[in-house]
């Protein structure tokens, strides 16, 4: 029987040990996940400000830019993975949405629909998410080494407050430009007659999304009051936002 | 004693509305007080004094069903038939009460989220006016598979009301109010996008011709068979105005003899007759809204295979909850 009794906890300890190295492995790729796509956004941070220097205009910044900030965006669909993995404890709804969203913005308009890659409020935007993206990774960077300093933990609440409205006008702008070209070109679209009897039409799809924010990004507003109110009242802050 | 979801309006002066006639008996009888509070605020809401055979019942701000009557406040819902004195209670019982907002009966629901689809259906098959362009306005398609779908779809809801006025038992009354604009969303939205196309103007039918529309067709009536005899032989697992739980077992009828590997074979021949309405149409809308269904279907099947198997001991272990063997 004690035999017994020692086996289990032999057992439990192994399992113990296995969680911890779990734990220490994944704190590790995060924190180097984190430090990357805070590398990510500070270049492109940097490209846009010398090219703004070096030209006094952003026409043509886009081309400039495109690769990094294709690349940054896209490589944070890992977000998704790590709350589905359990490594992150955030919804994997929420996440998946905010990202999903992003990818969109980037892929399906402005690289793809030539036309706008100069509009003013692309620029916005993009500055908007460069400047969120940095606070963002490195306020998470800074928690899982433990030490975060205080001006971190305040820029990441409440930059938000401005940059946000600021990011969704910039993109709300760039669809609404967008559409035009849209319409005359009949891009991602399908008509009738086809095999499968279905219908597309990217132009409407669009003006539904731009409606969408409507209900959408109050909630995800108030949600960061919410988060807000609740860090900067001096509560431990554990990753979670929801 | 039964525990009738009953009392309390928090406001005002409680009142004694009729008490059910007690049983004489010689035994001594023993009494109960019972408490009832708030589940989120703990607030004492009521107060019962010797709450003998039966507990009265007081008129109220919340009806019975909406009312959510438990032993531990995060516990699971008592139910009507519950019986007092066999409750893990004292001499003085706390009970939670959670309002479960306003209610509406399943049959109410399933009728309403039935009824769309058939008419709005039958609009697109007529074509009233401003679906599609003018010149096509009360025509008919000119394809024969059109007609048929039609009939398959018009065929299906028309059994699943008769099926919801005459088969069904439910277990639950109600449920919330809220579900019948979501189901409804979700039926008649669904309804009108596959409808839309099936009776286009520039429909384009099956790739393989009159072969594919008759093996759509008998995979579809097969699987309406088979989705009927289910029912009825769930409905006579449960005699009239019951609601006891029982292993469902294969009968006569061989379309059940698919409860020997499945848990929910009403799922699963629904699923059947919405891909066999998917091939016949060959229309992408009515394919997505078989995988949605689907999904959902899983979901359920899941839960009630998880119920079951937590309910009997000696669940059969060669069932699966939806896909034999598989899912």
């Amino acid at each position: 029987m004690a035999s017994g009794e020692e086996d289990r906890t032999v057992e439990e300890k192994e399992t113990n040990n296995k969680k911890r190295t779990k734990g220490a492995i994944a704190t590790a790729w995060l924190t180097f996940y984190n430090i990357a796509m805070t590398a990510g956004w500070l270049v492109l941070a940097v490209v846009m400000v010398r090219y703004y220097l070096q030209k006094g205009t952003h026409k043509g910044l886009y081309k400039n830019i495109a690769r990094t900030l294709k690349f940054s965006q896209t490589f944070a669909l890992l977000e998704v993975g790590h709350c589905a993995i359990g490594i992150v404890r955030t919804s994997v709804i929420v996440t998946g949405v905010q990202v999903c969203s992003r990818i969109f913005m980037v892929w399906f308009i402005t690289n793809s629909i030539r036309q706008i890659q100069n509009e003013e409020s692309v620029i916005l935007f993009v500055v908007v998410w460069t400047i969120t993206e940095i606070t963002r990774y490195s306020f998470y960077t800074f928690n899982l080494l433990n030490h975060l300093p205080y001006f971190i933990k305040w820029a990441r609440y409440n930059m938000f407050i401005v940059m946000y409205p600021l990011g969704v006008i910039g993109e709300l702008l760039t669809i609404h430009a967008a559409l035009p070209y849209v319409r005359r070109s009949g891009m991602y679209s399908l008509r009738l007659p086809n095999k499968y009897n279905v219908s597309f039409d990217y132009y409407y799809f669009l003006i539904i999304v731009m409606l969408s924010y409507i209900p959408l990004f109050p909630q995800l507003y108030f949600h960061m009051l919410r988060q807000r109110r609740r860090v900067l009242h001096g509560e431990i802050v554990v990753e979670k936002d929801e | 004693v039964d525990l009738i979801a009953s009392v309390v309006a928090a406001p005002g002066p409680p009142t004694p509305a009729k008490r059910k006639p007690t049983k004489k008996t010689k035994k001594a009888v023993v009494f109960f007080e019972v408490e009832i509070l708030d589940a989120k605020t703990k607030d004492k809401l009521c107060f019962l004094d010797k709450v003998g055979k039966v507990l009265p019942s007081f008129s109220l701000h919340w009806y019975p069903a909406r009312q959510s009557i438990r032993l531990d406040p995060k516990g699971k819902s008592l139910k009507d038939e519950d019986v007092l004195q066999h409750l893990p209670v004292g001499t003085t019982a706390t009970f939670y009460f959670r309002d479960l907002g306003a209610q509406i009966s399943w049959v109410t629901v399933f009728l309403t989220e039935y009824a769309g689809p058939l008419l709005i259906y039958l609009m697109f098959y007529f074509r009233v006016p401003f679906i599609y362009a003018p010149k096509y306005d009360f025509t008919t398609s000119k394809h024969w598979v059109v007609h048929l779908a039609c009939m398959c779809h018009s065929f299906h809801y028309v059994k699943r009301l008769l099926e919801t006025l005459f088969v069904h038992r439910f277990s639950h009354g109600t449920m919330p109010l809220r579900n019948i604009f979501k189901n409804c969303t979700y039926y008649w939205g669904f309804a009108a996008w596959m409808a839309y196309y099936i009776n286009h103007p520039l429909y384009t039918p099956p790739i393989y011709g009159e072969q594919q529309i008759r093996l759509a067709l008998t995979v579809f009536l097969f699987c309406q068979i088979g989705n009927f005899s289910i029912h009825i032989a769930l409905r006579n697992l449960r005699p009239p105005g019951s609601k006891t739980r029982k292993i469902p077992y294969p009968t006569k009828n061989p379309f059940t003899w698919i409860f020997l590997l499945v848990s929910c074979p009403n799922y699963t021949y629904e699923l059947g007759s919405w891909l066999g309405f998917t091939l016949m149409t060959q229309c992408l809308p009515v394919a997505f809204f078989t995988l949605v269904g689907f999904i959902q279907m899983t979901v359920w099947a899941k839960g009630k295979h998880r119920s079951y198997l937590k309910e009997f001991r000696d669940y059969p272990t060669l069932r699966s909850p939806i896909l034999p063997f598989i899912l």
